[in-house]
This record gives C-alpha cells, sequence and structure tokens, in this order.
C-alpha cells in the first residue's frame, strides 16, 4: 500500500503519522504542499495534525487552497482514500470533503490528554479492525475541535451510520460527541484524535495499530 | 479601491469567544451586556473597478467559511 504524508509549514504530526504507516506495512513517501501531484499510485493521502499557516483566518483555510489540496480533491474524486487527524480533518473540512466545520473548543481552552471514544461503525477502511462499540483510547491535542453541523448535515451522517469515532466524555463540545466523520463513500476519514499517537507501548497504549493495519489490509501489502 | 468584509459566526451558532467576553465585561462591572458576537473584519485593496461579485467569490472560497459564518462586503 502506497501512503503520501502531506507536509505544510507549521504541520508537527507528519513524521508520526509516516512512522504509524510504515510500521503496519506502507510505503510512504512525503510530499510537500507545494506539489501540484501526489506520487504515482497513492492509495491513501494522510494529512496530518500541527498549525498548519499557523492557524491563520481559520485553522486549515489556508492549507486547504494549497496545490497539493488540488490534488487531493481529485484523489479523492477518483475514489481515493484520505486519512485526516486534527488539523488534517479541519484542512478537509475547509477543502469540501467532509462536511460540517471545527470551531474553537466550547470551554476555549486547548485540549491535550488521553481519551476514550467509543468505534461507531466498523464499516469503513479506516474501522474495519475493530467492532462497533468498542473503546479505544486516542490522545488528542487541539484548541479547535469543537465539530459542527446543520441539523440535515448531522441527520444523514447518523442516518448513513458515517460518524466512525465519538467520544465518551465530550471535550470540546462536539455537536453529538463527534470526533470522527466518513465521507459518503467511506474513503474520507476525518478525525481530531491522533491514531497515530497510540501505535506503540512507548506511546502509553496501542489502540491506533488496528487503524493502520486494518487500512493497510484493506488496501494491499506494499 | 478598498473593501471591508465583516465576517461573523451565523445567528444560531454559538459563539463561546463572544460569550467569555461578555462575562469579563460582567466582571469589569459593565451591567446590562446580554450578548457579545465576536467576528472579523477584513481589508481588501483591491485594483480599481474590481466587481462585487470578485469579492464575493473570495468571501464564499476563502474569507468566510459559510458552514458556520456569514459575511458582509462593504465597498470603501
Amino acid at each position: 500500500m502506497r501512503a503520501a504524508v502531506i507536509v505544510f509549514p507549521g504541520s508537527n504530526c507528519d513524521r508520526d503519522m509516516a512512522v504509524a504507516l510504515r510500521a503496519a506495512g506502507a510505503d510512504v513517501s512525503m510530499v510537500w504542499h507545494k506539489d501540484p501531484d501526489l506520487p504515482e499510485n497513492v492509495d491513501l493521502v494522510a494529512v496530518p495534525g500541527g498549525f498548519s499557516f499557523g492557524d491563520y483566518l481559520r485553522c486549515g483555510a489556508i492549507a486547504a487552497q494549497s496545490p497539493i489540496c488540488k490534488a487531493i480533491v481529485a484523489h479523492a474524486a477518483r475514489g481515493g482514500y484520505v486519512l485526516g487527524v486534527c488539523n488534517g480533518f479541519q484542512v478537509l473540512t475547509e477543502s469540501g470533503l467532509l462536511p460540517g466545520a471545527l470551531m474553537r473548543n466550547a470551554e476555549l481552552k486547548f485540549v491535550c490528554k488521553t481519551l476514550d471514544l467509543k468505534v461507531e461503525t466498523s464499516s469503513s477502511a479506516f474501522t474495519e479492525g475493530y467492532n462497533a462499540g468498542d473503546l479505544v483510547a486516542f490522545p488528542v491535542a487541539h484548541h479547535d475541535g469543537n465539530y459542527t453541523a446543520d441539523p440535515e448535515t448531522l441527520a444523514r451522517l447518523e442516518a448513513d451510520e458515517r460518524i466512525a469515532f465519538r467520544y465518551t466524555q465530550n471535550p470540546n463540545g462536539s455537536l453529538a460527541d463527534i470526533a470522527g466523520v466518513l465521507s459518503d463513500n467511506r474513503r474520507v476519514l476525518g478525525m481530531m484524535p491522533h491514531p497515530e499517537r497510540a501505535v506503540d507501548a512507548g506511546h502509553g497504549g496501542t489502540d491506533g495499530q488496528a487503524l493502520f493495519r486494518g487500512l493497510i489490509g484493506q488496501l494491499g501489502n506494499a | 479601491m478598498k473593501a471591508r468584509v465583516h465576517v461573523m459566526l451565523k445567528n444560531g451558532v454559538l459563539d463561546p469567544q463572544g460569550e467569555a467576553v461578555r462575562h469579563a465585561l460582567g466582571n469589569l462591572g459593565f451591567d446590562g451586556v446580554s450578548g457579545v458576537r465576536q467576528g472579523k473584519v477584513i481589508e481588501l485593496d483591491l485594483a480599481d473597478g474590481t466587481s462585487e461579485d470578485t469579492i464575493t467569490d473570495m468571501c464564499e472560497k476563502l474569507l468566510a467559511n459559510t458552514v458556520i459564518e456569514s459575511y458582509r462586503v462593504e465597498l470603501l
């Protein structure tokens, strides 16, 4: 499985993401935001966490206009897989690949801790390594993770079982405790918590391994 | 020419920062502040003749996130 990890000025989880993907068996390339094209035959694009472009204007807004983002949108339109974590989730909502928006945390505080999430669906390449209802512990570290969407969008996400993860203790005011959502073809996942920071015993937990191994299992070993 | 774009959270979208400012005003002794909404003002220096449609396009594509924000364009 070939994966591309996007690097923006201000990305700070790009190398963690690459380590997690490589540990699961992926062939990983790092791709700079000014590149107009993804490497050939990429199966998965990972948009990492961080503070791209200093969070200027809105988190993810400037990154969503970068040359590589046009290529990511085209990759998704071809049915390619995209994983956006934390700032990557913000980039995916800003680029229109996922519905809704991520606002300032309701308590206005930066939240940095490990939280239990409930896996809401195992029906996606990202979550097929889990069972619906499983609890997984992933770190969160964000200031703008308060997911919001209009009532029609929320109803559609619920009806189509596109909510991938929910917080068991809502840290940021997110609508319906949403921690991660899938696109309508279930090949784009955006989530605020960091599965790539839970793939090694040294991280304090390995609940994220199943996400990366599941992806590589579905998309093929490199 | 210049234009000023006002970006605000849409009505109905909870504004936690505005709410924090409201509390702080109360703590300073300013009574009777029943609501505070915080937004952004963006000033644009533009080529003469730039149409309002073009500025609207800028707002839709970048300056505002229309999922949560509304905007108003003011030509100066």
